[in-house]
């Protein structure tokens, strides 16, 4: 079996409950369920999550390398949109 | 219960799990594409951890002070008491996969049984063990489905896999003397009463993989009496070169 003939996955692991998806990684696999079974054995070998999403690399929409200044640049004077001016309360957990 | 007869019934088990798992050891960096090599890697380490359990567990019944390494690296070919399934070649990647999925059928059914067992350190090892046998079930049943429903080139290597291994199927449902007794005493696993729930499950993946289940014809055994295919030999001189060599070398 030639590995260029399997789609690329990207893996999103769950570290707790409750918590968001992080990025994993990628990997190659023929079906959902060898994605799966994949991103078990690569992704999760030292307790890193309680779930697994994968999802195939061409169905994820990426903004591109000329989209940055207009998609990114209008933030950067807008200090009032960080949350530091509030404060925060003690019992607020996985911030 | 005769610590002897217990010894002779855990070294088995042990010599199961040691022997699969370096049997799928020497997938590492071999294996069909990355992700399926770190997997096949991954399931030895389980079987390794497995034996190593039991080999522990063996070397506190019998009454010397030999370690499981010991176990492992120092007895001959004749003193290893593994199903024959378990010995068998890697062959190709199809090979492997129905190697694992017989396995794997029967295992799961063992340790279910074995998690009753009113011996608390095997009842232990069942608990910790079947997790891993589910997940290890489930990775080389829906690989028996792909391989059938894959290529005809796949599906005609799954086949003749399945056709060659058969004969040693009959095998792990067998009992000896003291494997019916120790069954007897809620301590092991009567393997006869596994047969019918194996057979199911492994009629269902094969039909579901379009594949056909061979006639039940000769049928070849002798490893839990220490006669052995002639692969187990060649596959210790490897695995017990380093401690033949460098007796108690560590690292």
């Amino acid at each position: 079996m030639s590995k260029n003939k399997m789609p690329l996955w990207e893996v999103f692991i769950q570290p707790k409950t409750g918590v968001q998806f992080q990025h994993a990684g990628s990997l190659h696999a023929s079906d959902k369920e060898m994605a799966l079974q994949n991103a078990r054995d690569l992704y999760t070998r030292r307790q890193e999550g309680t779930c697994i999403w994968v999802v195939k690399a061409e169905h994820i929409v990426s903004s591109n390398s000329e989209d940055r200044e207009p998609f990114f640049d209008p933030a950067d004077d807008k200090v009032y949109r960080y949350p530091t001016f509030f404060k925060v309360s003690k019992k607020a957990k996985g911030l | 219960m005769d610590k002897d007869d217990l010894f002779k019934y855990v070294l088995a088990l042990g010599d199961d799990a040691l022997i699969l798992g370096q049997r799928l050891s020497e997938w590492a960096y071999k294996a069909p594409f990355l992700e399926e090599d770190i997997a096949l890697s991954n399931i030895s380490l389980d079987m390794f951890g497995r034996a190593n359990l039991y080999l522990e567990y063996a070397t506190s019944l019998n009454g010397c002070d030999t370690t499981a390494d010991d176990l492992a690296f120092k007895r001959n070919e004749r003193e290893f008491t593994n199903h024959l399934l378990c010995e068998q070649p890697n062959g190709n990647f199809a090979d492997t996969m129905v190697r694992q999925f017989f396995l794997d059928v029967f295992n799961k059914l063992f340790l279910e049984k074995l998690i009753e067992s009113n011996n608390s350190q095997l009842s232990a090892i069942a608990q910790k063990s079947i997790k891993e046998t589910t997940y290890h079930f489930r990775h080389s049943s829906k690989w028996i489905i792909r391989l059938g429903f894959g290529t005809p080139e796949s599906h005609t290597k799954v086949q003749s896999a399945i056709n060659n291994l058969w004969l040693f199927t009959e095998e792990l449902f067998e009992m000896n003397k003291n494997d019916i007794q120790i069954a007897d005493q809620n301590i092991g696993v009567d393997c006869r009463e596994l047969k019918p729930a194996w057979n199911n499950t492994v009629n269902n993946i094969l039909a579901e993989a379009t594949l056909n289940r061979p006639e039940d014809g000769h049928m070849i055994t002798g490893g839990r009496q220490g006669i052995h295919t002639e692969h187990l030999g060649h596959m210790l001189s490897d695995m017990q070169y380093l401690q033949r060599a460098y007796p108690d070398a560590k690292w």
